[in-house]
């Protein structure tokens, strides 16, 4: 059980933060050409989801998994994207990006006029704030992976 | 429609002659700031916008609602959550044009002017511009593009004071530049 690593993306498509935990094996390509990406398979997925689906869809894109990991995928009304990988025994991720939104994001980043929207942040408080949280989760535990 | 939020903290409230005192000394400022009131509308219009985009994440994630599917929808969301929320009324929607694209939004009372009396000398200020702005920008960032003014004020004599609301667009999300 274990998180690898976290997303954030702005509605624009740059990477607003990124963050690993214990993430064995990098892609090889530089971390900016790593986000576009990303973002880039993200975006392709929901057009293709939408497309795809035989019915109207609330939520959309939620998650996919290979045999090695799951990337949970959690999109806000506004366009934030919060994108999140763990191994497979974590089967919902849902409520921990949430609250990492708005808990964390709303109240650290949105509240602080200092923060410019739309920029890479430098937060270093939710920096921190969200480490910690991660690290509490339940599934989070490096060692046992 | 509006579902638990899973948030705890936010228990405190303020109180709201607290906010209507601060707009007053902000508006009472920027008159005197400025020449004219067309410019002060501007101004005050302009940090609704900055407040706006802010305040729809706030929203978003306190009230835990999702997309609007469309203008009707919208106008309810902003009626009886938003207006609830942040300033404790519930203005009325009416005044639907044929095509669904326009609403109005009636106040019966409206909270940021509550002890304010326009002089004759500021007949063409529109005294709570700020929440045009607000709406402006926070429609925005929910890919919706929308004319948002006031058609009457009761501080300018009106009987009611009513927002009116246009429907311009639906902001594209596009591939950021230089993705292939």
């Amino acid at each position: 059980m274990t998180v690898h690593n976290l997303y954030i993306f702005d509605r624009n498509g740059s990477c607003l933060f990124y963050s690993e935990w214990n993430r064995k094996k990098q892609a090889g390509i530089s971390k900016d050409e790593e986000f576009k990406l990303m973002y880039g398979m993200l975006f392709s997925i929901r057009s293709f989801v939408s497309k795809m689906s035989p019915q109207d869809m609330k939520d959309g894109f939620l998650s996919f998994q290979t045999s090695k990991y799951r990337l949970h995928y959690y999109e806000t009304a506004s366009g934030l994207k919060f994108v999140m990988n763990t191994d497979l025994s974590v089967s919902n991720a849902r409520d921990t990006l949430q609250h990492i939104y708005s808990n964390l994001y709303v109240d650290l980043v949105v509240k602080n006029p200092l923060v410019p929207s739309c920029q890479p942040l430098d937060s270093e408080l939710f920096g921190t704030r969200l480490d910690s949280f991660i690290r509490s989760l339940p599934y989070y535990s490096p060692r046992a992976a | 429609m509006s579902r638990q939020s899973n948030r705890t903290t936010d228990s405190k409230k303020m109180n709201s002659e607290l906010f209507t005192l601060t707009y007053g000394a902000l508006v009472t400022q920027l008159c005197k700031d400025y020449e004219n009131d067309e410019e002060v509308n501007k101004q005050l219009d302009k940090m609704g916008y900055n407040i706006g985009v802010r305040l729809i994440e706030d929203f978003l994630a306190r009230s835990s609602i999702g997309r609007c599917q469309d203008f009707r929808e919208t106008a309810d969301v902003i009626a009886k959550v938003a207006f609830k929320m942040y300033l404790g009324i519930t203005p009325s929607v009416t005044n639907w044009s044929p095509g669904g694209d326009e609403f109005s939004l009636i106040l019966e009372n409206n909270p940021l002017a509550d002890f304010v009396e326009l002089p004759d000398n500021h007949s063409t200020l529109i005294y709570s511009n700020l929440l045009c702005g607000v709406l402006r920008g926070a429609l925005e960032m929910v890919q919706m593009a929308v004319d948002v003014k006031f058609s009457q004020d009761s501080l300018r004599g009106d009987n009611v004071t009513e927002i009116r609301m246009k429907f311009i667009k639906r902001i594209e999300e596009n591939l950021p530049a230089g993705e292939e």
